[in-house]
């Protein structure tokens, strides 16, 4: 472990330390805030008992038809758009605002066009993830140096031989930038969905917990999306890093 | 031929045009029940736009917003300074911040709430949690990546330190703190909007709720229609400031 990563280490067991303490001791109240140990315990007992196993699958699943739809969509439209200059160069005005725009805004118009089922929240995750996946694509392609197309020209390579030894090596950070950032995306998308308003999901059971001050379900259940979604983070910005050291050794 | 610089007005007046041409086709698509047509939209905003009621409403979500947005820009820029001073320390807590922006925060706003209580601090602080950290991240990386050169030209020169931080430091840093207030302003918007959608009395984000519950359609498409301007005309415009100075330095 780096110096780095250890100072970090140590700043987040102090933080939670810290936290701890104050509840302990009464500056935090127990209605506000219940101290760190109580909610592992929490968590712990309510994994174990199984009542949040549909909410959870239902989040999950929700969270990767969403990054799925995503990726695939993204992926081939940077591809599709890859090379052509003039749509790209109409689009960018639309990439360049895109994410200025509150994509929950558009939730209340889904549920009336879909119904309060999970589409309108898959849907709102997707959008939020897609364009991040097309922008990252398209960094990823514009990045292949022109040495290392040509070479492959030089040696006469096929289209698929192209692609998995030149373009993908090349391009793989950039691609999985865009992965990373549409698996985050989507979970916020999916789970600010069933929060505004749903039936089902890790969401919807926060809120309902909080409406009912039911404070040994609704923290446990945000530190477990806070532990899922930051460690998902982490892995994969672990893996994006392992295969930039590997683009820049080719 | 057209002039070059008239190019990107041109391409987004053409975006423009896209949508609302997909959003007239799915308005005969989804028909009148599901929402209203481009022409109506505009009129119903139009005519929302002359009584008081709404303006109130819409008076309510901009003092949160600016508010919010003044406090995440101060308090990233501090942040931001502070960390990107010290090498090590931004390699310490770089990753922690990068892991903050992709939680979803949305389940942090019953913690929010119980601590805030209903009402405009609330929304305010909501807003801040979600535009701070970009502007964070983008300070961060623009005054630890300042070129060495800056800082000893500046030694030789004995600049006095507000000398130092006006004449050198701000301007050689500025593209890319401004690129990160960009995002930044994004993202607090979204993030007092989402503040307003519950435990809220006024403000936009309270209107778009109580029209899902009375299955308001036209109210909801002109809301969204209002936001989704704003969002994109304040946006386009920090895009251009943006290019602007980004092309200055080099």
């Amino acid at each position: 472990m780096s110096r780095a990563a250890r100072y970090r280490l140590a700043f987040v067991v102090g933080a939670i330390v810290l936290v701890e303490l104050l509840c302990r001791i009464g500056v935090i109240d127990r209605l506000t805030m219940q101290p760190p140990s109580a909610m592992a315990r929490d968590l712990f007992v309510l994994l174990a008992s199984g009542t949040m196993n549909h909410a959870m699958l239902k989040t999950f699943a929700n969270v990767a038809i969403a990054c799925a739809a995503a990726v695939i969509a993204g992926v081939m439209l940077g591809v599709a758009l890859h090379g052509r200059h003039a749509i790209r160069q109409v689009l960018e005005p639309l990439f360049a605002t895109y994410y200025a725009i509150p994509i929950y805004a558009f939730y209340p118009l889904l549920i009336v066009l879909f119904g309060l089922g999970d589409m309108p929240q898959v849907l709102i995750g997707f959008m939020l993830a897609v364009v991040v996946v097309i922008v990252n694509t398209l960094n990823g392609l514009d990045r292949v140096a022109r040495v290392h197309r040509k070479t492959a020209q030089v040696y006469r390579l096929g289209p698929a031989a192209t692609t998995f030894k030149i373009t993908l090596p090349s391009a793989a950070p950039y691609l999985l930038t865009g992965v990373k950032l549409a698996l985050a995306y989507a979970f916020i998308g999916v789970i600010g969905a069933e929060f505004i308003m749903s039936r089902t999901g890790i969401g919807y059971e926060i809120s309902f917990a909080y409406n009912n001050f039911d404070n040994k379900i609704m923290y446990p259940l945000i530190l477990l999306i806070l532990i899922v979604s930051i460690l998902l983070n982490a892995i994969l910005s672990h893996w994006e890093q392992i295969l930039m050291r590997r683009r820049n050794r080719l | 031929m057209i002039a070059k610089s008239w190019q990107p007005a041109v391409n987004g007046l053409i975006v423009i045009a896209m949508l609302l041409a997909a959003w007239q086709l799915l308005f005969e698509f989804a028909g009148r029940q599901a929402m209203t047509a481009p022409v109506e939209t505009f009129r119903y905003l139009a005519q929302l736009l002359t009584t008081d009621a709404f303006w109130g409403h819409l008076a309510e979500t901009s003092r949160a917003f600016l508010f919010a947005l003044l406090l995440a820009v101060v308090l990233g820029l501090v942040i931001g300074f502070l960390l990107g001073a010290h090498r090590f320390s931004s390699e310490v807590f770089e990753p922690v911040l990068v892991a903050f922006y992709s939680v979803p925060k949305i389940t942090l706003y019953p913690i929010i709430l119980l601590a805030f209580g209903l009402g405009l601090p609330a929304k305010i602080a909501f807003g801040t949690i979600h535009g701070i950290v970009p502007v964070a991240i983008f300070t961060m990386a623009a005054v630890r990546n300042l070129s060495p050169i800056l800082l000893k030209t500046a030694r030789v020169l004995r600049l006095p330190p507000k000398d130092l931080v006006v004449a050198v430091l701000l301007p050689a840093a500025l593209p890319e703190i401004f690129t990160g207030i960009r995002i930044g302003f994004a993202l607090t918007l979204i993030g007092t909007l989402l503040g307003e959608m519950f435990g809220a009395q006024r403000g936009l984000g309270y209107l778009l709720m109580t029209a899902i519950g009375l299955q308001n359609v036209p109210l909801i498409m002109a809301v969204t229609l209002l936001i989704v301007l704003f969002a994109a005309s304040v946006s386009t415009f920090l895009t251009i400031i943006d290019h602007r100075l980004h092309r200055r330095v080099s």
